[in-house]
């Protein structure tokens, strides 16, 4: 391999991709071979950066040029100035007012409180190439579990790391793989949980498709560990271009010998096998994923017999989900006092968080365990965009609950989240702002959850519905004031005596929001007034006459001509057209527009 | 590919670190800047490039960074390189071609020492780092 003058790395991200990344790509290569810098450039397309915020995003070695929002048309200009002439396209930059001694990638702040494990090599390597896995220390942990380790020394080493389950409970790894060890069927099965289905929640997806090999490597020594020779990975339809990268992957490692018969030349054999889902919320719980694996309908069952003894076709299997499968060989190979340094006391390691909502920076963070809502919202996330004030944070999506202000300063953990009626969940984070509606908010997750019950338990099917209503007469205006009451009620049945996590979880958001902001809830009840006017029915749009210019973008603008009004004249919105899409207000440019 | 061994896997690991060394920009503590202006592209300064990236390579180097940078205004002794090793004095080495180059790499960086005949300057003061000019 021959050294090059200038590396381009160009993020292959499915947010980047979808900002054409990949014409990108191939424009560079052109432009590249069309200079005659071919073989001095190296141009590798990489997984997420995770500052999707500002992608398509492109960085170029050694300089640590951080190029944004970056379109096609400009690979040209990267390459004749950047490459050909050494001069950075600073209007490209991340910061331009600092072009002069511009930051290099760790003094962004969107990167600095930010502590890589899961996503090591996410926006690093070139995820089709297991040669560059394998430079960074890839396989490296399945060396030691097949040379050196013996199976107790494996679990012993996730034992030490603390490491917990990403996926939801936080239940100790460790505890599971030793339970399908000693169960006394031979045959046993690994399985990864790849059902990523929290609305906003990427996570998952962005390590199978920056690292996929970490997941296989890590299957592999849990194969090894619990005395099991063949794994699954349960992913769903919607994410193509992760099952693509996995597909290379395995290709690449089975070519190699490293999945298979007789991994590098040992008597230990190892095999996976990738099983498509549907995109069914409820196969993401774990007994529903097992039948769905089977070929069954995805439906939960019962607990105990829990899958670490009673899996996958009725045999012992494990069962993680891609962050905490992403830790393994990290662990194994530097061991896991190593990890269990990072964190806290009873949370180790780091956690990936998905930025999404009201905020400025939006994109992929992994931050240490113990780190505090504000610096991920304000010193990462850059805070509230366009300047409107903070109101709640929802984590763990439609299984969570909502973290006020008032406990901006609490440390992420499982404990602490638990405390605030929340949970860790798979990492979904959705900040709100002053204009989002708690009661609105709690309704939309509901609705999500009813959508996805599986039906099978009544507690989920018929109390989800009972819930829905409640909330929806509310959001109308047409609630009563024991319908907070009720839903009390409804909601603690159905966390007690739904079958599977979905229902028992599914009143959280709704719990949590009326624990929390009470007030607006009886606002909507009592007053019908949505204070954050955002429930259509309780609010009407209003023009104000002192403020009014009459310019008419308004009405030119209004989607059903309810506004009327001469030029240089005050105008006027017609209560019964207005459908009241928020139009008129977001496009006045003088404040005249206001809801009541 | 065939399937590997234990030593092939681990052979094939420590070639292919090389690699990607190069492309990880962390702990590099040594810096070279080549003048890429229009003067010293036409001086060869593309050649001094490449010949410093070769010779790093053969050197087995990988705590270097190789950039780029503008005129340096010097333009009577392109091509021009800035050389900074921690512990020595900073110093903008002219008319460096692929020869002088590659004693660059051997004595200044490996052994030390400045290669004297083509020791030019010392970068200027920054006067907008050091709050204007007095």
């Amino acid at each position: 391999m021959s050294a090059y003058n200038h590396y381009i790395l160009v993020c292959g991200g499915t947010g980047c991709e979808a900002g054409k990344s990949d014409q990108i790509y191939k424009n560079l290569i052109h432009e590249c071979e069309k200079v005659g810098c071919k073989g001095k450039t190296q141009i590798v397309k990489t997984g997420c950066f995770g500052f999707c915020e500002q992608g398509p995003i492109v960085k170029v070695l050694p300089e640590e040029s951080f190029y944004v929002h970056v379109k096609p048309e400009d690979a040209k200009e990267i390459i004749e100035e950047h490459i050909v002439k050494g001069r950075e396209v600073t209007r490209l930059l991340y910061d331009k007012a600092e072009s002069k001694k511009r930051a290099a990638i760790d003094e962004i702040d969107f990167y600095q409180k930010q502590f890589r494990v899961v996503l090591r090599n996410c926006g690093v390597i070139d995820p089709e190439n297991i040669n560059e896995y394998i430079a960074r220390d890839g396989y490296v942990g399945l060396e030691k579990a097949v040379f050196d380790m013996s199976p107790e020394d494996i679990i012993e080493e996730v034992k030490k790391s603390g490491l917990r389950g990403r996926g939801g409970a936080g239940f100790p790894t460790w505890m599971k793989w030793n339970f399908t060890k000693g169960a006394a069927e031979p045959t046993k099965y690994i399985v990864c949980n790849a059902d990523e289905g929290d609305p906003g929640a990427y996570m998952d997806r962005s390590t199978l498709e920056g690292d996929p090999h970490s997941i296989l490597e890590a299957m592999t020594i849990a194969g090894k560990a619990v005395g099991a020779s063949y794994g699954y990975i349960y992913i769903r339809a919607e994410y193509p271009l992760a099952i693509n990268r996995l597909k290379i992957a395995m290709k690449q490692a089975r070519e190699m010998g490293l999945l298979g018969d007789n991994i590098l030349g040992s008597d230990f054999s190892f095999d996976i096998e990738i099983r498509l889902g549907a995109g069914a919320f409820v196969c993401g719980e774990e007994t529903a994923l097992l039948r769905s694996i089977e070929g069954e309908r995805g439906m939960p069952t019962p607990r105990p017999p829990f899958p670490a003894t009673h899996g996958a076709f009725g045999k012992p299997s494990v069962i993680n989900n891609v962050e905490t499968w992403a830790n393994i060989p990290v662990i194994i190979h530097k061991g896991g006092d190593w990890f269990s340094k990072i964190g806290t006391e009873d949370s180790k390691g780091t956690k990936v968080f998905a930025l999404t909502g009201k905020i400025r920076n939006s994109g992929l963070v992994e931050v240490p365990m113990g780190t505090t809502l504000r610096e991920i919202v304000f010193d990462i996330g850059g805070g509230i965009a366009n300047g409107k004030e903070f109101k709640a944070v929802q984590t763990g999506g439609p299984s969570g609950g909502v973290i006020t202000k008032d406990y901006l300063d609490t440390p992420i953990d499982y404990i602490h989240l638990k405390e605030l009626g929340s949970i860790m969940g798979s990492g979904g984070m959705i900040v709100m702002d002053e204009d989002d509606c708690m009661v609105d908010i709690a309704k939309f997750y509901l609705g999500f959850c009813v959508d996805e019950s599986c039906g099978k338990c009544a507690p989920c099917r018929i109390g989800g519905r009972t819930l829905y209503n409640i909330l929806d007469r509310i959001t109308k205006g047409e609630g009563e004031l024991d319908d907070i009451q009720k839903i009390k009620e409804v909601g603690h049945a159905m966390q007690k005596a739904s079958l599977c996590g979905l229902g028992q979880t599914a009143p959280n958001p709704v719990l949590s929001t009326l624990h929390y902001f009470e007030d607006e809830y009886k606002a909507h009840i009592k007053d019908h007034r949505c204070p954050a006017g955002k429930c259509k029915k309780l609010i009407s749009y209003h023009i104000l006459a002192d403020k009014c210019i009459g310019c008419g973008l308004c009405a030119r603008r209004c989607p059903v001509n309810a506004i009327e009004g001469e030029i240089r004249q005050l105008h006027e919105i017609d209560q019964d057209t207005c459908i009241k899409c928020g139009e008129c207000y977001s496009v006045c440019k003088f404040d005249a527009v206001y809801v009541r | 590919m065939a399937k590997m061994t234990l030593e092939e896997l681990r052979k094939l690991r420590d070639e292919q670190k090389k690699g990607l060394t190069r492309r990880d920009m962390e702990n590099k503590d040594t810096q070279i800047i080549i003048g890429m202006g229009t003067c010293g592209i036409a001086a060869g300064a593309k050649e001094t490039l490449d010949a410093f990236i070769q010779e790093l390579e053969e050197c087995e180097l990988d705590n270097v960074r190789v950039t780029q940078t503008g005129c340096m205004g010097l333009c009577y002794v392109e091509p021009t390189v800035e050389v900074i090793v921690p512990d020595m004095p900073t110093v903008i080495y002219g008319k460096v071609d692929a020869e002088v180059a590659r004693k660059i790499v051997r004595k200044h960086i490996i052994n030390k020492a400045l290669v004297n005949d083509h020791v030019y300057d010392k970068p200027a003061a920054d006067i907008v780092d050091k709050g204007g000019a007095k």
